[in-house]
């Protein structure tokens, strides 16, 4: 790679250890994708959860924030995806004190590193949403694939030691999504069906994610009727990148590179995929099995303002038989208390958690320690990664999984 | 049988040598492994019950998340990982989490690898030369969740700290 004399300082330890062992991190991963140089970014997103971290990601974090030489902290404003826990209510889903001591560990690190702990992988609705054409490093996949897509945005996945790395250079490697040849649509998925609930956005993403089926694809997706909402996008883009690492989607018509589709390419290519309500139904009925519920959880993404307001109005009058967890994030979660949301909730018998996401929070523990096994959500996204932790998860519309809360069985 | 050598566009880390699992499957160490016992474990997965310890695995391509990127460094931490993996196509998490767990990675062939290697043929993985060679195709049957480092399944260290008792 070029490195300019920064870069090149940097490499050379006159920053800083810190600074070093990023920009050494980076360089091997814009070796590996034959990147030319650098692109500076304005904001950092780092997943973090400790079950992803380990013992031994947490020591690599401490390394850096004990350094006692050069610069040890972000330069440009780099924040966090959901924690592990819910330090109020570690109870409800049965976590142990070295969880927490863990998660302590890791936050204290990250503070030191100047990092701002807002845990959420909602930022694009609840902080700050990155425009087109702005460079940035973003983890958490669904976060990656609605900047990119929804706002325009340029942004790789980057894992934690990346977006870190990158908080702690500024910058990244050009390559990938920062590069416009990588941005032209791949395939062109025709669409004759509308999805009207989020089950259903998150099912139709999926379905697409399995066509494209790898993270260079960039679906065209035409024929949707009218313009999605924020909340149906989320849920569409972040099963589209769960269930085929895609990080970037164009809707003819909707989203701003593919106003004019033949600015992605479009005239080129041939419909190659046509997709109706029975691949969304396949789908959903895919993960149909039991009909008995131990939990719902409304989770992955964390929920927007207006998804705890629709939650609360259905859980209005209702007494659960079995737990049900909705999980916001901190920005949510004091505007949800004000509104008497968190209240209507928890009068039913369910759980508002904040600044946590279920799978990110020792799912196989919880579900030994529970004895949850039967799930169900409106996350497309949630069942298809809670199967290789042992759950069965099944996928339903909101009103249905409220409805199973109340019975204990879908 | 003449020798196979394989030429990759993308490689990092060590030249590495041992048996290969392969399948024509995804990867992520969030949806498809069960890192306490260092085997496959979603029930769909092809090689669903195998140890991938020491293996070199030849899949498709790199799924899920971003939790990889942590997840082959906690992974290397316990000397439970594989000795590389080999995609078709990668995405940018697993390089990354290859560059921090320093675990061997290559990606992008002529032909689809997962169906030019045998699975349980003994191969060479070389960063430097972005070859992989194919030593012995005879391939003996992979046994299933084979213990390693003198444990046994559900024995294995902690990846956090304590468990539950």
């Amino acid at each position: 790679m070029h490195l300019n004399d920064e870069e090149t300082a940097m490499l050379a330890g006159e920053l800083g250890d810190v600074p070093r062992t990023a920009i050494r991190h980076q360089i091997a991963v814009g070796d590996f994708f034959g990147a030319r140089d650098f692109v500076p970014v304005t904001q950092a997103h780092i997943m973090a959860d400790t079950e992803s971290l380990g013992q031994a990601g947490v020591q690599w974090l401490e390394q850096l924030a004990d350094a006692r030489t050069g610069s040890r902290t972000v330069r440009i404003p780099t924040i966090t995806d959901p924690r592990g826990t819910d330090f109020a209510k570690p109870g409800v889903v049965g976590q142990a004190e070295w969880m927490l001591h863990l998660e302590q560990r890791a936050i204290d690190a990250f503070v030191r590193l100047g990092v701002s702990m807002t845990d959420t992988c909602i930022n694009y609705q609840t902080v700050l949403a990155a425009t087109r054409g702005e460079h940035v490093a973003f983890g958490d996949t669904g976060v990656v694939i609605y900047s990119n897509s929804v706002c325009g945005a340029r942004s790789n996945f980057e894992g934690g030691p990346s977006a870190l790395s990158a908080g702690l250079t500024g910058r990244t490697p050009r390559y990938g999504f920062h590069l416009d040849e990588h941005r032209q649509a791949t395939l062109r998925v025709r669409v004759d069906w509308t999805p009207r609930t989020l089950n259903e956005w998150g099912a139709l993403g999926g379905v697409v994610g399995k066509l494209a089926g790898n993270y260079w694809q960039v679906p065209l997706v035409e024929g949707l009727e009218g313009a999605p909402t924020s909340d149906e996008l989320k849920h569409f883009g972040a099963a589209m990148a769960s269930f085929g690492s895609v990080a970037l989607f164009h809707l003819a018509g909707i989203t701003p590179e593919a106003f004019h589709p033949a600015d992605v390419g479009a005239e080129r290519l041939p419909v190659s995929h046509r997709v109706g309500e029975s691949d969304v139904r396949d789908l959903i009925r895919h993960y149909a099995g039991e009909s008995r519920v131990d939990v719902v959880v409304f989770s992955a993404p964390q929920l927007s303002l207006y998804e705890m307001r629709q939650v609360a109005e259905l859980c209005e009058g209702r007494r659960f038989k079995v737990p049900l967890l909705a999980v916001t994030s901190p920005q949510v979660k004091p505007d949800s208390d004000r509104f008497g949301y968190t209240r209507a909730i928890e009068a039913a018998g369910g759980t508002v958690m904040s600044g946590m996401c279920f799978y990110q929070s020792y799912a196989r523990e919880i579900a030994e320690a529970k004895g949850w096994k039967y799930l169900a959500t409106n996350s497309a996204k949630l069942v298809n990664i809670l199967g290789g932790y042992g759950y069965v998860p099944r996928l339903a519309s909101m009103q249905e999984c409220i409805d199973a809360a109340e019975k204990g069985e879908l | 049988m003449a020798e196979l050598v394989l030429q990759a566009r993308h490689a990092m880390g060590r030249k590495v040598t041992g048996e290969a699992l392969v399948a024509s499957d995804g990867f992520s160490a969030r949806y498809d492994l069960n890192r306490l016992e260092g085997v496959f474990s979603r029930p769909s997965h092809k090689l669903a019950g195998l140890s991938y310890v020491d293996r070199i695995l030849v899949l498709d391509t790199a799924k899920g998340g971003v939790a990889s990127a942590w997840m082959l460094h906690e992974m290397r931490s316990r000397n439970m990982v594989p000795l590389a993996i080999v995609f078709n196509t990668v995405n940018t998490i697993l390089v990354q989490g290859a560059a921090l767990g320093d675990v061997t990675m290559m990606a992008g062939f002529e032909g689809d690898v997962t169906s030019l290697v045998p699975h349980g043929a003994r191969v060479e993985v070389d960063p430097e030369a972005r070859t992989l060679r194919v030593l012995d195709a005879s391939g003996a049957p992979v046994p299933a969740a084979v213990p390693r480092h003198g444990e046994t399944p559900g024995q294995a260290r902690p990846v956090h700290g304590p468990r539950r008792p």
